[in-house]
């Protein structure tokens, strides 16, 4: 009875498994080894959001960024290695447990320097083996993690400061601890919804003490406040069980955020600076008894500037009079906070310092540019140039092989740089277009050389001239009769796919220039809400006012021309209209309302205009700026009319950014806050993309049309390109129920390209290059674990040409070929002739691609192509491919000849071994061989400079290697060289020759009179060729 | 009634699947892979073709029970010898001048405490005093796959103990490793990932043998090396174990 109702049960799940299976393809399945490349860059990095120092090795470095997840160096800060990929890339705090230090580490996801384009934490992370593994341990609501404590005399004990939600009212802030290592969690201070701790800090010497500040803060789309009666600094003394104000001393009224820290060499010093109602009382604050009075000493700008984003304090671990405070450029005083100096020159914007713990000369300082490092305590500061944390905007692409892409980065400037460079793509290889922050960057459509770019809040829009280096402010002015005209901070700018010299801008109207922004008009009324009550960003900041234009609102933020009518264009704002005008602008169209289910005024923050449709858009709406974390992602085919939510619960955030493919319209790409999805039945289902994909911010993507790469801007990553998703677009049910299924390719291109590489340092960042060989890829229901499987390339007349490795993972599977041919059998030395090991390459055709899985064979014809690029014609191709295959040729000769001397002459060694007195004859066989062989090949030295003089196998190898390499006709000088080789070979063969016929002969007589020594059997050199090398 | 039944149906197949104690795990991973026929294994000799770029190179792999191990390249006349160990030196040819040079002492003391894993640390873990422990699940190639992490006790980096991790992604359906890990503990390499994925399991007298691994690093290049020949307790020159310079 029971075995029958499993049955049962088995046979309803099967059904219901594949009920589900036929409405949608799951693609997480089939993602295989379709794997993104990371091309950075990091010459200009990002922001580093928290430094932490292993407290007793201080060859290891942790580094926390503001959307690039977590690194660890283990060689002093040379090299560093992304060790969080897999979860939250905005890191709040990092955190080594001081009685583990080598294993247990804390992470706080979340940033807490609140600026306008801050993401979100989720949680807090441990791991218990440096970083290999990690363990989420709870706290998911916690949204921004300031602090984390440890007990050193407990690692259960842990005390987390959480500053909690920045753009909504939230319980989960304030400290929080658990007394199991993270299991449970207790809620021990709490002030209330609107104030959450901004800094935590523990009593080196008495881990019962404990300082708390507090911070009233909040943040929306259009306004930023900091500070209220809530604001205020607490210390507890057993454990976080009480608190207690510690004011006396500081300014009364409202206070907002409050830097702490404990000076480690003397825990009764304790530092603070303080943002207050009163510009005369902002500044540094010092107590010598732990807190209980304080004295104001100093509110020079450095420490006083922006405390929402630098409000840190470290103190010098050997020495309490030795203080840094982050701010604008960092500033550090000996004097313990009387007098300050700057830091010197680096990127601006210091957000952490660290000292290492045994020299405190060594520091390490976290900027918006990156991580420095300083050998003198702060005056000379040198980058690290291997953090590719960079945090793009946007990215945009031109129409070169190898194409550019172009894009503009969080207090980082814009650039464009290839996708593809020798050796690699290196810092040099990219070129900068722009100042400030950089947002939208653009190459003209047919003038690469011509690109446009802007700054924050379109303070400057640019059309730059990269080839005459002429550079023209180009943005819409005001003119009579115009209000004043509302930009974003990251404002809208677009190309035209239907005139290469149209440029169109949105401040809260849509600006259309026909001649590369000369001259602009309005080509509609304004589009957003125009709601006053969110115009007021000169009031923005609250006790420090912080007005740069972050929190400007009620803006156009994205436009989307149609590709297949110019007349067709959409706008999105950043306040929730979306508009769509089919006349080119005269009349619009508000469909925001016909969007159902999306809150009210959530943030549009892209439009796509469908290729598949000229009523087919998208729309994704971010609502995080209201608090709201649920993807909005939307999808209409009647202009707007009626609109189709394709948003799932598989995604497991808010979304910014989605890309058609432009061949099948069921594939799609969306970014979101937290990593790449992709769907590939339209929005049925959504599946996370991880394979080298971080759950990094995602805030736009661009698909080439003519690779198929997607390129996508991350917001801490830099950019990442996943090539060629050829196999995507491909991908069914049937496909995928196949035991095997080749996908069809685009003939593939053989590079006839050659460089020496790059010329970047060891400890510099290397963008990774695409593959220029052919890719072949197939999918695969079920990985291959068990029986044999082999892959061959074969002619068409069927003889293989070379074996290759196949790929066995389940999904798509891609193995590369060189394009390459077996290499030629070479002669036997006493060294290694290098060069003759070249692999010639295989001419253009078709070939045949041969996989066996078991008893199965499957084959695929696929096509290999010449360069179209490249300078040779077919003739001089054939004479490089016929000289090449004659020098093969010659190898394997030369290497039968030596195969032949090499057998007789282990016969006479044998026959002298067991010959006690050798005759005459015998010995001048053995002369005569050995001065054959030493004419042929090198019989003494080394692989290095003690190598013998080269001889005709290392002549040939050096000319074969050189003549195979080349990919036009072999020169001249060349052929002669070649002539000479082969009349060097010619007279090596008569002079064999003539000892078969001379002493050879003689000692094959004695031979076959001696019956304990037999001669050689020698092989064919058909049979040779098959015998092992 | 039924219903309770359907549900205890369900609790007992998911409990069958999902939770299987490490021991378990270890055990069906070992009776899959030959079980006890592995202790009359006493050597294994591999040989396989590597393709450099075009160049078939033939190897030799010799892995004896007792942690006596070489990697024998025969290549233009020249015999190169790599990770070879004779029970008391680490050792390989120097491609430069061809002549024997012993590993750095970190790495002989590491290889003669892991002498002792054949065929490897996670059948042997209880002779030797390790932990295994049950990560979870992680799918590996597409394979939903056990993840077990085998504490080994310490090894030599720079000079200093430190913790000896291997992990093992034990395929959740065949229970044959899919791929193993380990922290590279010393070099240039140091701190990343060295990684062997494995596959065309077939069975040589008794016992299974992956003839396809690829190894390299993490996130990075791998070579692969598939065996067209495995031969257990062939006869092996024991003299090719050895320092020449001892």
């Amino acid at each position: 009875m029971v075995k029958q109702i499993l049955v049962c049960l088995g046979v309803a799940m099967a059904f219901s498994a594949q009920a589900q299976n036929e409405k949608s393809l799951k693609a997480s399945d089939f993602f295989g080894d379709l794997k993104a490349r990371h091309i950075g860059p990091a010459l200009m990095s990002g922001r580093v959001s928290d430094i932490e120092m292993h407290p007793s090795n201080s060859q290891i470095v942790y580094v926390g960024t503001a959307g690039g997840g977590v690194w660890k160096s283990i060689d002093g800060g040379v090299n560093f290695t992304s060790i969080f990929d897999k979860y939250c890339q905005s890191i709040g705090v990092v955190t080594v447990d001081p009685s583990d230090p080598d294993n247990t580490v804390w992470v706080g996801t979340g940033e807490v320097w609140t600026r306008n384009s801050v993401s979100m934490g989720d949680g807090i992370y441990k791991t218990s083996d440096g970083g290999k593994n990690w363990t989420k341990m709870g706290l998911e609501k916690s949204d921004r993690i300031s602090s984390i404590q440890i007990d050193p005399k407990n690692s259960n004990i842990v005390y987390v400061g959480v500053l909690g939600a920045l753009w909504g009212d939230s319980q989960e802030r304030g400290v929080y601890k658990t007394t199991d290592g993270g299991k449970t969690w207790n809620k021990v201070f709490y002030v209330n919804e609107k104030t959450g701790c901004s800094e935590l800090i523990m009593d080196p010497s008495n881990p019962q003490i404990l300082y708390a500040s507090f911070w009233e803060f909040r943040r929306t789309a259009y306004s930023f406040n900091s500070g209220g009666l809530s604001s205020a600094l607490y210390k507890s003394t057993d454990g976080g069980a009480t608190w207690n104000k510690i004011h006396n001393g500081f300014p009364s009224g409202k206070l907002g955020r409050i830097a702490v820290t404990v000076a480690p060499s003397n825990p009764q010093i304790v530092y603070a600076v303080i943002e207050s109602e009163k510009a005369e009382q902002k500044g540094l604050y010092r107590s010598e008894d732990g807190g209980q009075n304080w004295k104001f000493l100093n509110g020079d700008f450095g420490l006083t500037v922006r405390p929402f984003y630098f409000s840190r304090i470290t103190v010098d671990p050997k020495n309490s009079e030795v203080v840094v405070k982050a701010g604008l450029f960092g500033s550090i005083s000996r004097d313990g906070g009387k007098t300050f100096k700057g830091l010197g020159a680096m990127h601006a914007d210091i957000h952490d310092i660290a000292f290492d713990p045994f020299n405190s000369d060594k520091v390490f300082v976290a900027t918006d540019g990156g991580l420095y490092r300083s050998l003198n305590k702060g005056t000379s500061m040198e980058m690290i140039e291997n953090l590719p944390i960079s945090q793009f905007y946007h990215v945009s692409v031109d129409d070169r092989e190898p194409y550019f892409v172009y894009g503009g980065l969080q207090d980082n400037n814009s650039w464009f740089g290839p996708s593809a460079s020798p050796g690699g793509i290196e810092a040099r290889d990219w070129e900068l277009v722009g100042q400030g922050d950089g947002f939208r960057v653009y190459p003209h459509p047919t003038k690469p050389h011509i690109v446009y770019s802007e700054m924050q809040g379109a303070e400057a829009v640019w059309r730059f001239d990269t080839k005459d280096q002429q550079l023209k402010v180009i943005k819409p002015y005001p003119v009579a009769g115009d209000p004043k005209l509302r930009f974003n901070w990251n404002a809208a700018i677009t190309t035209s796919k239907h005139n290469p010299d149209r440029l169109l801008i949105g401040s809260q109207f849509l600006h259309v220039s026909n001649d590369m922004g000369n001259s602009w008009t309005k080509i509609s009324p304004d589009l957003t809400t125009n709601d006053k009550t969110k115009q007021n960003q000169v009031e923005s900041g609250g006790l420090s006012a912080d007005n740069s234009g972050a929190e400007n609102h009620c803006t156009i933020f994205t436009i989307a021309e149609s590709p297949l009518n110019e007349k067709v264009m959409w706008v999105g704002t950043d306040d929730g209209n979306v508009q769509v005008t089919q006349d080119g602008g005269k009349t619009w169209s508000n469909v925001t309302l016909n969007v159902k289910g999306l809150p009210a005024n959530t943030w549009c923050y892209h439009i796509e205009a469908s290729i598949f449709g000229e009523g087919v858009a998208y729309a994704v709406f971010d609502g995080h700026t209201k608090n709201d974390y649920n993807a909005y992602v939307y999808k209409t085919t009647d202009f707007g009319k009626t609109w189709n939510s394709i948003a799932t619960k598989e995604i497991s955030t808010f979304a910014r950014n989605i890309q058609e493919d432009y061949k099948n319209p069921n594939l799609l790409f969306l970014g979101t806050e937290l990593g790449l999805y992709i769907t590939l039945d339209g929005g049925i289902s959504w599946s996370k993309f991880e394979n080298n994909v971080p759950s990094v911010a995602i805030h736009y993507m661009e698909m080439h049309p003519k690779t198929n790469d997607l390129i996508i801007a991350t917001h801490g990553r830099g950019i990442i390109i996943l090539d060629d998703v050829t196999p995507l677009q491909a991908l069914n049910s049937e496909i995928t129920s196949k035991t095997l299924h080749f996908f069809d390719s685009k003939p593939f291109i053989m590079s006839e390209k050659s460089s020496f590489g790059g010329t970047s340092s060891e400890v510099q960042f290397v963008g990774e290059n695409p593959k220029t060989s052919a890719q072949i890829k197939y999918v695969l229901p079920k990985r291959h674990t068990f029986g044999k499987m082999t892959m061959e390339i074969l002619d068409m007349e069927g003889n293989v040409i070379t074996t290759l490795q196949a790929g066995k993972q389940k999904g798509i599977n891609t193995v590369e070929w060189g394009f390459n041919k077996q290499a030629p059998k070479v002669a036997k030395g006493k060294t290694i002739a290098g060069s003759a090991m070249f692999a010639p390459r295989v001419k253009a055709g078709k070939y045949k691609v041969r996989i066996t899985k078991g008893n199965d064979v499957f084959e695929k014809e696929i096509e290999v192509q010449y360069d179209p690029k490249s300078p040779f014609t077919l003739e001089e191709r054939s004479a490089q491919q016929k000289v090449t295959q004659e020098l093969f040729d010659f190898t394997q000769k030369l290497a039968y000849l030596v195969y032949q001397i090499d057998s007789w002459d282990a016969t006479v060694v044998e026959f002298n071994l067991k010959n006690s007195a050798p005759n005459k004859s015998v010995q001048t066989l053995n002369i005569e061989l050995d001065e054959l062989r030493d004419k042929l090949v090198v019989t003494k030295g080394d692989n290095y400079v003690g190598a013998g003089e080269p001889k005709l196998r290392e002549k040939l190898g050096d000319i074969y290697s050189s003549v195979g390499s080349y990919f036009g006709a072999p020169s001249i000088t060349q052929l002669a060289n070649i002539q000479m080789l082969t009349l060097q070979f010619e007279e090596a063969l008569k002079q064999f020759d003539k000892i078969k016929m001379g002493s050879l002969k003689a000692f094959e007589k004695q031979l076959s009179k001696n019956t304990t020594v037999l001669a050689p059997k020698i092989s064919s050199f058909e049979e040779f060729l098959k015998m092992e090398k | 009634m039924k219903n309770t039944i359907l549900s205890f149906a369900f609790l007992f197949l998911a409990n069958s699947f999902f939770s299987q104690s490490i021991e378990e795990i270890i055990s069906k991973y070992h009776a899959t892979i030959g079980g006890d026929k592995w202790t009359s294994v006493k050597s294994m000799l591999m040989t396989a073709n590597v393709d450099a770029g075009g160049m078939m190179i033939p190897v030799e792999v010799v892995m004896m029970a007792d942690g006596r191990m070489y990697t024998k390249i025969n290549f233009q006349g020249q015999e190169i010898i790599q990770g070879a160990f004779d029970g008391e030196t680490v050792w390989s040819t120097n491609f430069m001048t061809q002549k024997a040079e012993k590993a750095e002492s970190d790495d002989t003391e590491n290889t003669k405490r892991g002498a002792k894993s054949f065929p490897n640390a996670l059948v042997t873990y209880k002779s030797q005093g390790y932990t295994p422990t049950l990560m979870g699940e992680e799918s590996i190639d597409g394979v939903k796959c056990f993840k077990i992490k085998l504490d080994k006790k310490t090894q030599l980096s720079e000079g200093k103990e430190v913790p000896s991790v291997e992990y093992f992604y034990i395929d959740a359906e065949n229970f044959v490793p899919i791929l193993t890990e380990t922290e590279i503990p010393t070099g240039e390499m140091k701190g990343k990932i060295a990684q062997t994925k494995y596959s065309d399991y077939q069975e040589v007298d008794g016992v299974m043998i992956a003839f396809s691994q690829s190894s390299g690093i993490k996130d990075g290049m791998s070579q692969n090396i598939t065996f067209d020949k495995v031969l257990i307790n062939t006869t092996v020159d024991e003299k090719t174990f050895k320092f020449p310079g001892n």
